[in-house]
């Protein structure tokens, strides 16, 4: 569905990621794990057309996507959930939600777009209770569940997230990541999920790429990396004694 | 005839070839990260992993012989540290510094799964009873056959190198129906089978699949007319992995190679330049997914061509032709690789002078012998008959010893040696395999 070949970029003279390749199947939850500033989020904002890159491609659906602008790679169906939830907070949970379907509202019309705004709440039963409220009123979990929906008003098959873990309470991340699945599971949507939490994504997750200083260093099913030595040692923080050789 | 893994045996080039590289940048960001000889030999080339885009990118990074595992040996082209390594098992090759090879808990478990692949695809299930005449040991290639007969679920028996009385015995008390042998084992069955009377129809046989020589379609046909059974070839590289390299499957038009995890290369043994389809050359192979013991390039020595079309079986995975021969010199006798080097230098050390000999590997009532003819300086012949004795007695254990196999020594004379090798090559292989 999602392919990259070669993916080189940067900021000024630092390079960040270096030939990156890697690839997404429909119906796939893919996470991409690595330390601080080993190019997550550099990788995503590539993706989403926010970064350019200097050297090659990204295809989406057969359709290449590598210069593409970002409002463009949205109504091909790439929404991302960006890292720190992003909401506006001045703003009521409905009018953020409303802005999500912003690339849609032509082609929709009013009644489409209000159908899916339905369909948000039905999926997350807490942004009805709060529809009035000012986004910035909402607890962590509920901003990154209104986060999601917002990027799920545009209808996309690839969800990009960046981090849903972040600042949150261990319970609040089990219930976005079960609603991760379900999202999956039963509207179909292909999930690209970046996390420094590893122990969580891979869990969650069918594949995962391992970045480091901007190189993939390995690709494997998530439970083979869950129980990779190198993995376990840099991400999961098992096996802390030094070695010796 | 079930395909085991569906998604990745039949997976469409263009995904096939995705996953390739991306697993080939990073085994290639690995073991420049993991393993200082890559790391040098790169360098000394001001190549980063960063430079391969490409498969022609690919192509212009060095070549992996023998020659560096030797000199690397033991542990020097380790990717990961010696406390994750859970199995070493060695090279099959007779020169004095062996090749190690060493397996990480994922790598054992990857190699049972392509195993299972060819094991599958020779319609081996979970009823079958599955018997491994490979001997078990330092050499790979039983343990690989029985940890993929695992994870089928198969009743694996690991007959091992018994002798044939009694793995003739096994087959008929425990009804094996899946025989895992050389080829040349097979034969040597099918005659003793015919010495005790036994009527190997009454035997539950049904198939063997086979590796470990070269052998040809004459002797699949032979070992199919005689055990009644289906025949199936298998490919292994024991510095690689062992088998589960590429199998055949039911249609035995070529061995099936495990792309995803292998990456094969068709090169001019002479030049070192990548040969196209259907070109016959040396087989190259990078082990993608290989996380003790990755290997970038690494020659073969087998001579083989590459099939790309989708096999009538379903499965998209290129496939090999047989082995029918190598590009060294190296001959493979039981199974045993014998480098003609080796002989002449064990020689050298017990003689002290310039040896002269000559190789004859032959095929006696389907066993390989392998025979050295040795020209013995004047002095032994003349010397009284005791001392001539225990110079030939030093000489065939020093050899059966070094070697791993019994070794027939002739001692001639040095005229009638150097008349035959003006005519016949000092390394003879009288075997019509």
């Amino acid at each position: 569905m999602l392919r990259l070949q070669n993916i080189s970029t940067g900021y000024g003279d630092i390079a960040v990621l270096k030939n990156v390749s890697l690839h997404i199947g429909r119906g796939e939850i893919v996470t991409l794990i690595g330390a601080n500033g080993a190019g997550k989020t550099t990788l995503l904002n590539t993706i989403c057309g926010i970064v350019r890159t200097r050297s090659g491609s990204i295809t989406f659906n057969d359709e290449e996507i590598t210069t593409s602008s970002a409002d463009r790679i949205v109504r091909l169906g790439i929404s991302q959930v960006p890292e720190g939830r992003q909401i506006f907070a001045p703003l009521s949970v409905l009018d953020n939600l409303r802005l999500g379907a912003y690339v849609r509202y032509r082609s929709w019309g009013k009644k489409k777009v209000q159908e899916q705004i339905e369909r948000m709440y039905s999926l997350f039963p807490r942004l009805h209770e709060r529809r009035q409220q000012y986004a910035g009123t909402l607890s962590g979990g509920e901003q990154q569940m209104l986060a999601i929906a917002r990027a799920l008003m545009a209808s996309p098959g690839l969800l990009v997230l960046d981090e849903p873990s972040m600042g949150l309470a261990p319970l609040v991340i089990a219930e976005i990541f079960k609603t991760i699945s379900l999202l999956r599971d039963e509207q179909k949507t292909t999930i690209f999920l970046v996390e420094q939490n590893a122990r969580t994504a891979l869990k969650y997750a069918d594949r995962g790429y391992v970045i480091e200083t901007g190189k993939i260093m390995l690709e494997g099913r998530s439970i083979d990396l869950l129980d990779n030595r190198e993995v376990q040692r840099a991400y999961l923080g098992r096996q802390k004694q030094p070695i010796w050789e | 005839m079930a395909i085991l893994d569906t998604r990745m045996e039949c997976c469409p080039r263009e995904e096939l070839e995705q996953l390739q590289l991306e697993r080939l940048q990073s085994v290639l960001n690995r073991v420049y990260k993991n393993v200082a000889f890559y790391r040098s030999l790169f360098d000394a080339r001001a190549i980063v992993p960063e430079d391969v885009r490409t498969l022609e990118d690919f192509q212009k990074l060095p070549f992996t012989t023998r020659k560096d595992l030797a000199d690397n040996h033991p542990y020097g082209m380790f990717a990961v540290p010696l406390r994750e390594v859970v199995r070493i098992h060695t090279a099959t090759d007779t020169t004095d510094t062996p090749t190690v090879v060493g397996y990480s808990e994922h790598d054992l478990k990857t190699w049972g799964a392509l195993v299972a692949r060819f094991l599958s695809a020779g319609d081996v299930t979970r009823d079958d009873v599955i018997q491994v005449s490979f001997r078990y040991g330092l050499f790979s290639g039983a343990f690989g056959l029985h940890h993929g007969a695992e994870q089928i679920g198969a009743s694996v028996i690991p007959a091992s190198s018994e002798h044939t009385d009694r793995q003739i015995r096994i087959m008929q008390d425990y009804r094996t129906s899946v025989l895992v042998a050389t080829p040349s084992f097979a034969l040597l069955l099918a005659d003793r089978l015919e010495a005790l009377g036994i009527d190997p129809k009454e035997l539950m046989l049904k198939r063997g699949l086979f590796g470990g020589e070269i052998w040809s379609e004459d002797t699949r046909q032979q070992i199919q007319q005689r055990l009644f059974i289906e025949a199936l070839d298998n490919y292994g590289v024991s510095e690689l992995m062992g088998p589960g390299i590429a199998g055949e499957c039911l249609e035995r038009s070529g061995m099936h190679i495990c792309e995803d995890h292998m990456l094969p290369e068709i090169i001019d043994p002479a030049t070192g330049e990548p040969l196209g389809p259907g070109e016959t050359g040396e087989l190259v192979l990078t082990s993608l997914t290989r996380e003790a013991f990755p290997l970038i390039r690494y020659r073969t020595g087998d001579l083989t061509s590459l099939d790309y079309q989708t096999c009538a079986c379903g499965r998209t995975l290129v496939r090999m032709r047989r082995i029918e021969r190598r590009s060294d010199d190296i001959i493979i006798v039981k199974g045993i690789n014998v480098v003609p080097q080796q002989i002449k230098k064990i020689l050298m050390e017990i003689e002290g002078v310039e040896p002269h000999y000559r190789v004859i590997v032959s095929r006696e009532n389907n066993r390989d012998a392998l025979t050295l003819h040795v020209a013995v300086s004047d002095h032994v012949f003349l010397d009284e008959v005791k001392h001539h004795a225990s110079f030939l007695e030093r000489l065939r254990n020093e050899l059966s010893h070094r070697l791993g196999m019994r070794v027939t020594v002739k001692l001639t004379e040095k005229r009638t040696l150097d008349r035959e090798l003006e005519t016949s090559p000092q390394v003879v292989d009288t075997r019509r395999l």
